[in-house]
């Protein structure tokens, strides 16, 4: 198929580098995936507008404009409710380049499921102008794992094309650092304080990518901002599926997590080089496969560092490293030794 | 005041559409307590920070190097934190 670029670019010396994303009627072709940096500065146009109300630091921007970075035409985002909804369109403006629809905490994937049958209505009517609009979802934590679990379900179960992509920041930031589904054993919210009874939260985060694997959809993966390239190629492979796909993207708080505001790429890149977060993509076809970093620990494990190293930057997890706490970290390290081994095991491409 | 309580011409109506806007949190530039300031001279134009630079406001040029719109600037320090070269300071805003 003859690639296109996007309508405007290349970018002109002097001009602002952002600008809404329109695709005039009967605009044909997709977006190449560009991996190179330099090029990739020149060509490519974030779906989001600088200004935004997010905190300085905030790592689910950079999820967002690295997706958009891989959108491959028309595409239309639902925006489950979150930080990243409230702070980025506040009426009458948004910040968002691109079609962009609120819908409810819980009904994410429903709402998208909605927009691609209208799509494919249009489509078997003749009244869509172009090949192929896509549509992608992003959505908390919260919205995912506990309040919206039930219409991702019922979405991938009926098989609708879409991409989900979970921006994960471990707790309920939006509203106040609550604890959520998602939030590590061991954590500090405002609802699982630590104290003289408590360390923290006490039930383990629950596996979500897991889960999405165990409906059989076309395409799961697991991803962080810091290895920008890997998310790239996995949001390209997630919209070029026919059917539902899922990426769990790993996205550092720093007023939750209580690290420096830039540490937001480090504390990502150290949660994947502790294997306390292992990236991996998981097809029907093919199964487990590790990418990226992961891969390069599966087939060295001198890499592979302590629990540590990621606990050490955030201050959510400060007691841990206390002298009379060092039976939690032993705790929580063999738990993480575990969901390596039990990952290592059914990985096609981990060295036996 | 009406003589009847009945309106008779259409009420005028369209529904509430959100506009693409930058700055829809007004010039986030004033909530920044420490300034990027960047040594093009070291800069090896490796373009990590315009990649990773989450309101979008770093542009890498071959030429000139990088530029930083400050009206939008939150001062997070992430472009400082990815550099190779550290070739960008945080100095803290007077």
């Amino acid at each position: 198929m003859a690639q296109q670029t996007l309508p405007q670019i290349p970018i002109k010396k002097g001009e602002p580098a952002y600008k809404l994303w329109i695709f005039e009627p009967e605009w044909k072709g997709e977006l190449p995936l560009i991996l190179n940096p330099r090029q990739l500065a020149e060509q490519k146009r974030a779906a989001i507008l600088p200004g935004h109300r997010l905190c300085a630091g905030c790592a689910a921007p950079i999820i967002v404009k690295l997706a958009s970075f891989a959108f491959r035409g028309p595409t239309i985002v639902v925006n489950a409710t979150g930080c990243l909804e409230v702070a980025t369109t506040i009426f009458p403006y948004t910040s968002w380049a691109v079609p962009w629809i609120h819908n409810a905490f819980e009904n994410a994937a429903a709402t998208a499921s909605g927009v691609e049958s209208a799509i494919k209505a249009f489509k078997k009517t003749g009244r869509l102008p172009w090949d192929h609009v896509d549509v992608v979802v992003f959505g908390g934590d919260g919205g995912t794992f506990d309040i919206g679990l039930q219409s991702l379900s019922g979405a991938a179960e009926r098989g609708h094309d879409f991409l989900y992509i979970l921006y994960d920041n471990e707790a309920y930031m939006n509203t106040g650092i609550q604890r959520s589904g998602g939030t590590p054993k061991y954590a500090w919210t405002t609802t699982s304080p630590v104290g003289s009874v408590l360390p923290g939260k006490t039930q383990h985060k629950k596996p979500i990518a897991d889960i999405m694997v165990a409906h059989r959809i076309p395409y799961v993966a697991t991803a962080t901002p810091a290895h920008w390239l890997d998310l790239m190629k996995k949001v390209r492979k997630g919209i070029e599926v026919n059917g539902p796909a899922f990426i769990h993207a790993l996205s550092s708080c720093d007023r939750g997590w209580r690290h420096d505001t830039a540490l937001a790429i480090e504390v990502s890149r150290r949660a994947v080089d502790t294997c306390y977060f292992p990236l991996w993509e998981w097809t029907p076809e093919k199964g487990y496969m590790l990418t990226d970093r992961s891969l390069s620990i599966a087939r060295n494990p001198k890499l592979k560092q302590p629990i540590e190293r990621f606990l050490e930057v955030q201050g959510r997890f400060k007691h841990l490293l206390r002298p009379e706490n060092r039976h939690l970290l032993r705790d929580l390290q063999e738990w993480v030794d575990k969901v390596w081994e039990d990952l290592l095991n059914r990985a096609v491409n981990a060295p036996r | 005041m009406s003589k009847s309580m009945v309106r008779l011409e259409p009420i005028k109506y369209h529904v509430p559409l959100a506009r693409p806007k930058q700055g829809v949190a007004g010039k986030t530039g004033f909530w920044r307590t420490e300034k990027p300031i960047v040594d093009n001279e070291k800069c090896i134009r490796c373009y990590l920070c315009e990649i990773y630079c989450p309101v979008n406001v770093i542009r890498v040029e071959p030429e000139t190097g990088v530029t930083i719109d400050y009206d939008y600037c939150k001062g997070c320090g992430v472009c400082s934190d990815v550099c190779p070269v550290n070739a960008i300071r945080m100095v803290p805003e007077e």
